[in-house]
């Protein structure tokens, strides 16, 4: 105002851009949103899982220690599809940890760049197949084939071996590349420490290059098991189409509660069937996905901020 | 055993030398263990190269081969109950023959209802009546074949094989078993279906690409379910990469180190590790229920409410938006980030102001990463299913999407539902349904790699 009243002197003043503050409110914005994201999932699964709590047909205590989920009979305890996400999530990780772990041990201590110029995009396609093709895959190949090395009497048609074990190869390609990525991190003076002191190259990558790497790598297993848990069309696929319900002591343990070749339904796959038949809102059903979606959320989110918390101290170390 | 060290000199005590021929064999076998090790590791990286060669091959495998199928009149007998010789095919007659086979073959109330959807012939009718169908035509709902033109020759075979020959695959093999075991599966075929017909086909086909839903899979194809995952991606093209570009923008530009914008990064971080099937719930709760006004279309007066309340593409984009999201971003600003501070203050010292310097000197350095981020991320939304089934995909239309508001399947819906079912053709087309799939997300992951590497080509 007063640079307008006296113009004849240069005011160095920084001028005012409204246009520059309207820009940058709505970058903020588009950023933010992200928050109401997170609001919107919070509010919407705890909503919609405390409706579930408070109605007369169920309970927390009941949907906490309860082993049978049979909504028809208003059972509702999530242990029967937590077994099975376990089940699942188990023999995926007994696949994906040493295969990947392997992988990415040889891509960052032996390979040579054309080699992993080669392994290195295939392990990118593989990342990249839908998972419903994983599904597909499962139910059509490893199903026959574990039915044809164990015999059509122990492994059921929909079983949880076979999904996990191809969620397991689904997931290969994260511990690999995640794995790789704390290798890599590890500074060359470590390496070049232990070949001074005549180690092989064998003992170098195994007792001092991966103990320096372990925060990464648990890292990496961490959010495995997170992706596992939250991995859904192959399970809902190839494991079994009904809540694997047990009693502790009337059901034989190995034979058939901890049996990974039985059907068992884990909670991802229940959200699917589920929400995939006539479903009317506020109706038990409903509010009840939406409980055991807030379980899943509470557990996933749990293990990628455990393993944050690894990546972040091995980076605190080398960088 | 190996130790081929040099002989022990006359200095060196007996004690010496055993040390040292010791050690070098302690040497062989620790560098014996480590050769052992690698082939170990080696063979870890065979496991996962063979589980994606073992999947494309079990996909192919099904995708072609030999199938057994029964009709219900054979083309053959149809074409000579024409009088035309043997040898010739449906496909050869003319419009008029291929009506005479319907109207000898179909009830008259199909064919009204085949009349009215669209006609046969400009000049007449067959089935229906004139005045009735004028009657039709002048009233306030007028059946598609008042405003269409006539049926073309090809329409009217499919309609004469899917109506008349009504063809139902009765026996599938796979293409290894019928390349290499052809004479079993003949004695087979001849054995338990008498009447069918073995002939080899390929699933994938472009008639496949282009036919709609169909309850017989023989006939099915995709292409409501393709232009389905199209209208659906385009709406979540539209909607994620203004906001995640954005907001990478902000993050990476304007916002300073503060608590708030470390909340905003680790939330972002966060959420791209978050099951897709939440987003799905969320996308089910939000969109489908409390905005249902909006995503069914019914504020606009368009839209069919009775039929897909809010369970529209539009729902079903938007929440897929909100999965990719965090995607887009986290790409987005790795590629911002890669662009040299000199560029920034360059820009500033002109003079230009903070969003000036932004949109003319790190945007359009910045550009190739962001697009390639944001292929990939399309990638990923063209594959999921999960959410989408908790959305509300349709399990059976056969109607073209219309626009944001019309209901909806899309390619992973239609394979996993496929899959579901326990027939083995299913599973035929499903696979075939896989190749077209993979195919397009590998023309979308080559596009991302081209850019990929012009885009680094450049920087260096």
């Amino acid at each position: 105002m007063t640079s307008e009243a006296r113009p004849a002197v240069l005011t160095l003043r920084k001028r005012k851009r409204p246009g520059e503050a309207v820009i940058k409110a709505l970058l903020f914005v588009a950023a933010a949103l992200s928050i109401l994201t997170t609001v919107g999932i919070v509010f919407e699964l705890g909503n919609e899982a405390l409706l579930f709590f408070r109605s007369q047909e169920a309970s927390l205590a009941e949907f906490l220690s309860s082993t049978h989920w049979q909504p028809a009979i208003l059972d509702f305890g999530i242990w029967p599809l937590v077994l099975a996400t376990m089940t699942t999530s188990v023999t995926a990780m007994i696949v994906a940890l040493p295969v990947g772990l392997a992988t990415a041990i040889y891509l960052s201590e032996y390979a040579t760049p054309r080699i992993r110029g080669i392994i290195k995009p295939i392990l990118e396609i593989l990342a990249g197949i839908p998972t419903v093709v994983y599904g597909y895959f499962a139910l059509t190949f490893m199903t026959p084939l574990l039915r044809s090395f164990l015999g059509v009497g122990v492994v059921e048609i929909f079983n949880t071996a076979s999904a996990g074990i191809v969620v397991g190869i689904l997931i290969i390609p994260l511990v690999s590349s995640m794995s790789e990525d704390a290798l890599h991190a590890v500074p060359m003076s470590l390496r070049e420490a232990s070949y001074g002191l005549g180690a092989t190259k064998l003992e170098t990558s195994l007792r001092v290059v991966l103990p320096a790497a372990l925060s990464g790598i648990t890292a990496a297993f961490v959010v495995s098991i997170s992706r596992a848990i939250g991995e859904t069309m192959v399970v809902a696929i190839a494991a079994g189409a009904g809540p694997k319900n047990f009693t502790f002591g009337e059901d034989s343990l190995f034979g058939y509660i901890l049996n990974p070749f039985v059907a068992g339904e884990t909670m991802t796959g229940h959200i699917v069937r589920i929400s995939g038949g006539d479903l009317s809102y506020n109706s038990i059903d409903y509010n009840s996905i939406f409980a055991i979606g807030l379980a899943l959320f509470v557990i996933t989110l749990s293990l990628n901020i455990l393993s944050r918390r690894f990546v972040a101290r091995f980076r605190e170390v080398y960088e | 055993m190996t130790s081929t060290g040099r002989p022990p000199t006359e200095e060196m005590s007996s004690e010496q030398s055993n040390d040292l021929l010791s050690a070098s064999s302690q040497m062989g076998r620790r560098r014996r263990r480590g050769t052992i090790v690698k082939f170990g590791l080696l063979a870890a990286l065979m496991v996962a190269i063979a589980a994606l060669v073992t999947l494309i091959i079990t996909v192919l495998n099904s995708s072609f081969g030999l199938v057994a199928v029964d009709t219900n009149q054979r083309p053959s007998d149809l074409v000579a109950s024409l009088g035309y010789p043997a040898g010739t095919e449906l496909g050869d007659l003319g419009k008029d023959d291929l009506v005479t086979l319907l109207e000898g073959n179909i009830s008259t109330n199909l064919g009204r209802r085949f009349e009215r959807e669209q006609r046969f012939f400009d000049n007449r009718l067959v089935f229906e009546d004139p005045y009735v169908l004028n009657d039709l035509c002048m009233s306030g709902e007028p059946p598609p074949a008042c405003s269409l033109s006539a049926r073309s020759q090809s329409d009217v075979v499919a309609l004469v094989v899917e109506r008349v020959v009504e063809p139902t695959v009765v026996g599938t093999w796979s293409f290894l078993s019928s390349t290499f075991n052809r004479d079993e599966i003949e004695a087979v075929a001849a054995e338990k279906y008498p009447e069918a017909v073995l002939e080899y086909r390929s699933w994938l086909s472009w008639n496949f690409v282009t036919s709609p839903q169909s309850p017989e899979p023989a006939l099915a194809g995709i292409r409501t379910a393709l232009l389905g995952s199209l209208w659906v991606v385009l709406v979540t093209l539209l909607f994620s990469f203004p906001i995640g570009v954005g907001a990478a923008i902000y993050l990476e530009e304007y916002a300073r180190e503060n608590r708030l914008n470390a909340i905003l990064q680790t939330n972002i971080n966060n959420l791209a590790g978050v099951p897709s099937i939440v987003y799905g719930m969320l996308g089910l709760a939000i969109f489908v229920r409390t905005l249902e006004v909006i995503t069914s279309g019914s504020f606009l007066g368009s839209g069919n409410e009775a039929t897909a309340n809010g369970r529209t593409i539009i729902s079903a984009g938007l929440t897929l938006g909100l999965l990719i999201l965090p995607i887009i971003i986290i790409n987005a600003q790795e590629a911002i980030r890669a662009v040299p501070g000199s560029l920034r203050q360059a820009g500033m010292a002109l003079g230009s102001t903070k969003w000036q310097t932004v949109r003319s000197h790190v945007l359009p350095n910045a550009l190739s990463g962001i697009l390639t981020g944001t292929i990939l991320a399309v990638a990923r939304a063209l594959g999921e299913t999960a959410p989408l089934v908790v959305v509300g995909a349709s399990t059976f239309i056969t109607t073209d999407p219309t626009g944001p508001f019309s209901k909806f399947t899309v390619l992973p819906i239609q394979i996993y539902q496929w899959t579901s079912r326990p027939q083995d053709e299913f599973r035929n087309i499903a696979a075939a349904a896989i190749v077209v799939l993979l195919v397009l997300l590998l023309t979308l992951n080559a596009a991302a790699v081209l850019l990929r590497n012009r885009y680094s080509r450049r920087a260096a």
